[in-house]
């Protein structure tokens, strides 16, 4: 099926009453959940999987792409009026933005950064629906050997490419392998990693493993630290942006989103790549009236540009996600378990299996986007005044949900032992450098390549030169290595040229 | 450098973590039990992999935390809040007091415990107002997942209550 002709099928789904309805709710938990800091989409989606036990799959994956995309709107209102940045996408907007909020200038900030996401936004769904047919297309001549390789290459650019060093990056992903081997192997039934408890043979819950890291870890990692104060909150004040505004924000909107959408796509997984390849390439292109604006009173093209590209970012991780069920980011991952309990196996059969699932939810993105920009620009105040929750009671409330969630599983106060001691790990990584993502991606992608492997030496007859005689699978495999090696090799010679 | 060495402590300790991580790994490998039925990649082919590649990783962290560890490049690091452990004691105080109270006392008034030393935790002392907020949050939190997720809870004293009787 066409773009055209799956969205005409999609919103004519996306538009009644109910899956709009959907739309609405997603879209306002996610800025709610994305300006408090603390929380952001992962963990709240996490929290909210047991709806998919009582709520159609289409009405639940509305809500959740509501969610995520309402998140990436929300982290840069705390970004602008705390100078806090909530999620990793936001940061660079906490350097420009703050700045101008602390001018005076909050207002055509936030307003540059709403109707930024908008635009990114909709030019990443654009792409998701134009993009997802033809990627889905090359996808169907995969064989399980070509799919393994590409989840070994979305495992080493997911944990060594991005982020401090390979070496912490690749033992958080181990970490996560490890999780997800834990319980029964359902090819030959022998337990694994169980240590001799029976509640551990059915795996490790991924809600469990997501709720320990993004909200137990965090929160005793904040607590490590903590110092006591009240916390300063920018006013809003006037949103209007004044025509000069209007102008110097268009073409970093539009750059920006050219820049964040491939990078989302990519299997790279990160918004900070693409958010500070715009903020630099707006501190070049600014004219030079504006120039001294950048890290002094605040440039509105370094919040524009960057915000459009997180957004792009965010659209593009979709891509993967609906056409080759890989997930880039840990809100990805969850999603992906939720497909899973629908027993829905994300890949490029979703297309055909699922076309009215996979369309009514590309045009509910749009519409998620125009509810947003709504949200987000006149009822700015609202959610500047969600930033004034004192912080002893947020977080004592973010614990009481990421108790009720875990113990709601399965109502044993082993997962709450888990979940606590999973949580101090958590903690520890978080003073260490272990990024945490790729513990829920591992944990979630790792049972599924394990299979795929299977798959492919069960075709092979037990030849594991298959992966490298198919030419596509040593593609990937080669890509993967120099992912790996090749920035290092690159660092490496610049350190001899100097 | 006996600043250095001072920092580089830690850094070793994380990395002997992993390594020990490693070692637990391999040791639930060696006692999973052979597969009656054949497979071309037996139960213990990748828990065996993945065992092995943490044992390198721990290894090779080993060696950076000796040399100079890491944890010195980390910016955040750099001009962080020492540890607070009146802050981190009263919030690992809440989460035990929860585990301890949820089976026998039911999830309200576990959270609410919970609520409360976590909120001293970080430095909220009105301990009255605390509370009653403690329990409209854990009440509509109880209410919100029972009833609108459909998630199944047992039901306390408190819960009891105000919900009815579960069965």
């Amino acid at each position: 099926m066409g773009a055209i002709e799956g969205l005409t099928l999609g919103f004519g789904h996306a538009l009644t009453l109910s899956n709009l309805g959907w739309a609405l709710l997603g879209c306002f938990l996610g800025t709610a959940i994305g300006v408090l800091p603390g929380i952001g989409p992962a963990l709240t989606i996490a929290l909210l999987l047991p709806i998919t036990f009582s709520v159609s799959a289409t009405g639940a994956f509305i809500l959740f792409c509501g969610i995520f995309y309402g998140a990436m709107y929300g982290g840069s209102t705390t970004s602008i009026l705390l100078n806090t940045p909530g999620e990793s996408g936001s940061i660079i907007t906490a350097l420009e933005g703050a700045k101008m909020a602390k001018n005076g200038r909050a207002g055509p900030a936030l307003a540059t950064s709403a109707i930024g996401s908008f635009i990114a936004g909709t030019v990443g769904t654009i792409g998701i629906a134009f993009l997802g047919p033809i990627v889905v297309e090359l996808a169907l001549k995969l064989g399980p050997a070509e799919y393994f390789m590409l989840m070994v290459l979305c495992f080493v650019t997911v944990s060594a490419v991005l982020g401090g060093s390979a070496l912490r990056g690749l033992t958080s992903l181990g970490f996560g392998l490890l999780l997800g081997l834990v319980g029964v192997d359902l090819q030959t039934g022998q337990p694994r990693l169980t240590f001799g408890v029976p509640e551990l043979l059915d795996g490790v819950n991924v809600v469990l493993v997501a709720v320990a890291l993004f909200a137990v870890g965090e929160t005793l990692y904040l607590a490590w630290r903590y110092i006591e104060g009240p916390v300063e909150v920018r006013e809003v004040g006037r949103i209007m942006m004044s025509k000069s505004d209007w102008k110097r924000s268009f073409w970093p909107w539009i750059r920006g989103a050219g820049v964040g959408f491939p990078f989302g796509v990519m299997p790279t997984g990160g918004s900070e790549m693409p958010t500070m390849l715009s903020y630099y390439m707006e501190r070049k292109m600014v004219k030079p009236e504006f120039a001294r604006e950048f890290g002094t009173t605040g440039a509105i093209e370094g919040v524009a540009g960057p915000e459009a590209a997180n957004n792009a970012a965010a659209a593009g991780v979709l891509v993967p996600m609906l056409t080759l069920g890989l997930p880039t980011s840990a809100t990805a991952a969850i999603m992906l378990s939720a497909f899973q309990s629908y027993g829905i196996q994300p890949g490029p059969m979703l297309f055909t299996s699922q076309a009215d699932l996979v369309w009514t939810l590309i045009a509910s993105l749009f519409i998620a986007n125009v509810m947003l920009v709504v949200l987000n620009l006149p009822l700015v105040g609202l959610w500047a005044r969600i930033l004034k929750i004192p912080q002893p009671q947020l977080y004592a409330g973010i614990l009481v949900f990421a108790t009720i969630g875990t113990y709601g599983i399965s109502n044993s106060v082993i997962d709450l032992v888990l979940l606590y001691g999973i949580g101090i790990i958590a903690m520890f990584m978080r003073r260490f450098d272990f990024p945490v993502a790729p513990v829920i991606i591992g944990m979630i992608l790792g049972p599924m390549a394990e299979q795929a492997m299977r798959q492919a030496l069960t075709i092979s007859q037990g030849d594991w030169t298959v992966f490298v005689t198919r030419p596509i699978s040593l593609v990937i495999l080669l890509i993967a290595v120099t992912a790996l090696i090749g920035p290092r090799l690159y660092a490496a010679w610049l350190r001899r040229l100097a | 450098m006996p600043h250095g060495t001072a920092r580089r402590g830690p850094d070793l300790a994380a990395a002997l973590f992993v390594l020990a991580v490693g070692l637990l790994a391999a040791w639930q490998t060696a006692i999973i039990p052979p597969s009656p039925i054949y497979a071309q990649v037996g139960p213990k082919f990748v828990p065996a992999l993945i065992a092995a590649v943490l044992l390198v990783l721990g290894a090779g962290l080993t060696i950076v935390a000796l040399r100079r560890g890491w944890s010195q490049d980390i910016e955040e690091l750099q001009d962080a809040a020492p540890l607070n452990l009146r802050a981190l004691g009263l919030l690992l105080a809440g989460l035990l007091a929860n585990l301890v109270l949820i089976e026998p006392l039911g999830f309200t008034i576990a959270a609410s415990a919970q609520f409360v030393l976590v909120a001293a935790a970080f430095g909220s002392r009105a301990i009255l107002r605390n509370l009653v907020i403690a329990f409209i949050v854990s009440l509509s939190a109880y209410g919100l997942f029972v009833k609108g997720l459909g998630v199944n809870i047992g039901a306390g004293v408190v819960e009891s209550l105000i919900f009815g009787a579960p069965f």
